[in-house]
């Protein structure tokens, strides 16, 4: 199929229209083919093409969502830099939260493609109008749940990011391939980390157990609600945004994390664990939803705790923020010479 | 033995104040005011702790020395445990610091001591880190006249921490009484274009001079320490 080219035609349509403010061009029917017909062939969606109004706003809702997540999510690992316990995890748990303030970043831009800004984002994020992802509302308790992060967190991430990777709008796809390689060297990380502390001192192993039993099932929870409550499910999938529905992530991940749990000598808390033959995956007990929808709605353990520390930090910075915008109007409009006594 | 051997006193001292100021800079983590800010300072705070990390390193096991020495036995300047305040006592600190740490570092890698390679390698980074701080002092101080009152009053309250930068250090092959003019030039300078006044108060505190190489700090710094060493002193002879 000439897709390629009924895109490019659409793009160029959607151009002239553009330009021409008064040309009537606008045969949404045109566009509407030729946007399927390229998300068919797998093409990539650029921000100047024409898209619908709806993929453009479920795509600005989950990279909002996604980048709001990196920026919170550095409060929980963040909680433990000034008590890391050697110099070097302290180095490396730096690195990572500064790389999340990165992806942060990415993703704001990604997402300012599409016609929105950071600013709005944040706004949103700060009054509650846009989510975050529900598992940084469980707290760090001890060193080791930095450890559990890095592996059942950022693994999780990782499972349910990869495909994004493929993702139907270009923007997010290329964030996300840059993402991911760094997602994986800190999951990596965070294995390394739980391994240290389960071949040391028996103190340390418990350590390393008790944060596994704590986080193993919030990581479940953030592939999402099963298939059949999954409210934006189908869309996506059928827009190419998502590539494989929650649960075929989440068994994946399962299949994943039992053999890596059995390498780093720790148990997963679940009594219904087992292979199962016949179905070529891991049979798992059943996730407590309840507990999922509290979380999402506001009830988590952190929730309070987490917005509130972005909001101060947001408020308690604005003084900043506008002496930097001042300080620049200033040198464009050449009002102030450098040096120059004040006022 | 004793002709190759790192002068401890001296690696010491200028590997405590790179840890602690990293470690304060740490302290910024999801607190910056904007996200910018939260790359820049948790880059800082890396450099930083990477030199940290080679300077200990000569004298003995950085972990040792990092975690299990009391308050009386860090050596770092006063100046870099002040509490990070907002976020113009953040940069005040930074600005005198790193001006410090720049002039000092480019006379070390021009010798042939044997801080030259070290300092080779840090002097890149902490020209970065006196750009930033400049850059902010300059935004701060010549933006609103909220940033300019704030950058103003960050200023005066940690100059009085500032002469000590110039104690001599033993074993450590630099000219720091001679530096400290050039540090006055550079930093005065800075301040005049961001429209702030170089204060006039007294740059060391009243009881004594570089206290802080001698192991005498101010309250703050036991709280650190404290939080900084407590997971580590609670499982001895642990690894991680």
């Amino acid at each position: 199929m000439a897709t390629a080219a009924a895109h490019d035609t659409a793009r160029t349509q959607a151009d002239e229209a553009r330009d021409g403010a008064d040309s009537t061009v606008g045969d949404t029917a045109a566009y509407e083919r030729a946007f399927d017909s390229a998300v068919a062939a797998d093409e990539r969606i650029e921000p100047r093409d024409w898209m619908p109004d709806a993929y453009r706003a479920t795509l600005v809702r989950q990279i909002a969502q996604h980048a709001h997540s990196e920026i919170i999510g550095m409060q929980p690992e963040a909680n433990w830099i000034t008590r890391a316990p050697s110099l070097r995890r302290k180095a490396i748990l730096m690195a990572k939260v500064q790389d999340e303030a990165g992806h942060g970043l990415y993703l704001y831009s990604a997402a300012e493609t599409l016609g929105t800004s950071r600013d709005e984002l944040l706004d949103k994020l700060h009054t509650g109008r846009q989510k975050y992802s529900s598992i940084f509302n469980y707290p760090t308790l001890t060193w080791a749940d930095v450890g559990a992060i890095g592996w059942l967190v950022d693994g999780a991430a990782i499972t349910n990011q990869v495909p994004l990777c493929r993702c139907s709008y270009g923007p997010y796809a290329r964030a996300m391939v840059r993402i991911c390689k760094e997602e994986s060297f800190h999951q990596r990380q965070g294995y390394e980390l739980l391994l240290a502390l389960s071949r040391g001192t028996p103190e340390q192993h418990a350590m390393a157990q008790d944060a596994v039993n704590r986080w193993w099932w919030p990581s479940l929870m953030m592939f999402g609600p099963p298939d059949d409550e999954s409210a934006h499910s189908a869309q996506s999938m059928a827009w190419k945004i998502k590539r494989h529905s929650n649960d075929e992530l989440r068994q994946r991940f399962v299949d994943i994390c039992v053999p890596q749990a059995e390498s780093l000598g720790l148990t997963l808390p679940d009594p219904d664990l087992k292979w199962n033959e016949e179905r070529g995956h891991h049979d798992f007990g059943p996730i407590d939803w309840t507990e999922f929808w509290d979380v999402l709605k506001g009830n988590g353990p952190c929730n309070e705790q987490r917005i509130t520390q972005r909001r101060q930090a947001h408020e308690e910075g604005a003084w900043v923020r506008e002496s930097a915008a001042a300080y620049a109007a200033k040198r464009t409009n050449g009002t102030t010479e450098t040096g120059a006594p004040r006022a | 033995m004793t002709t190759t051997t790192v002068p401890t006193t001296a690696a010491l001292a200028l590997g405590d104040d790179a840890l602690v100021l990293s470690h304060r800079l740490g302290e910024w983590a999801g607190h910056a005011p904007v996200l910018e800010e939260e790359v820049a300072l948790a880059n800082i705070a890396l450099d930083l702790l990477g030199q940290a990390r080679v300077l200990l390193s000569l004298v003995g096991d950085e972990d040792e020395l990092a975690y299990l020495r009391e308050e009386r036995a860090f050596t770092n300047l006063q100046l870099v445990e002040q509490p990070n305040g907002d976020f113009a006592h953040t940069i005040a600190r930074q600005l005198y610091f790193s001006t410090y740490q720049h002039l000092l570092y480019a006379e070390l890698a021009a010798g042939d001591g044997p801080f030259a390679p070290l300092a080779a390698k840090a002097v890149k980074e902490v020209a970065y880190h006196r750009d930033h701080a400049e850059q902010w002092t300059l935004r701060l101080g010549d933006g609103t006249d909220i940033g300019h009152e704030r950058m103003q009053r960050a200023c005066e309250a940690l100059w009085r921490f500032t002469a000590e930068m110039f104690q001599p250090v033993q074993g450590l092959e630099a000219d720091l009484p001679g530096m400290e003019s050039a540090w006055l030039e550079s930093v005065g300078d800075i301040l005049r274009r961001a429209t702030l006044t170089v204060p006039e108060g007294p740059r060391s505190g009243a009881w004594t001079a570089g206290a802080g190489r001698q192991g005498l700090h101010t309250e703050p710094f036991g709280l650190m320490l404290a939080e900084m060493q407590h997971l580590h002193r609670s499982h001895p002879g642990a690894s991680w």
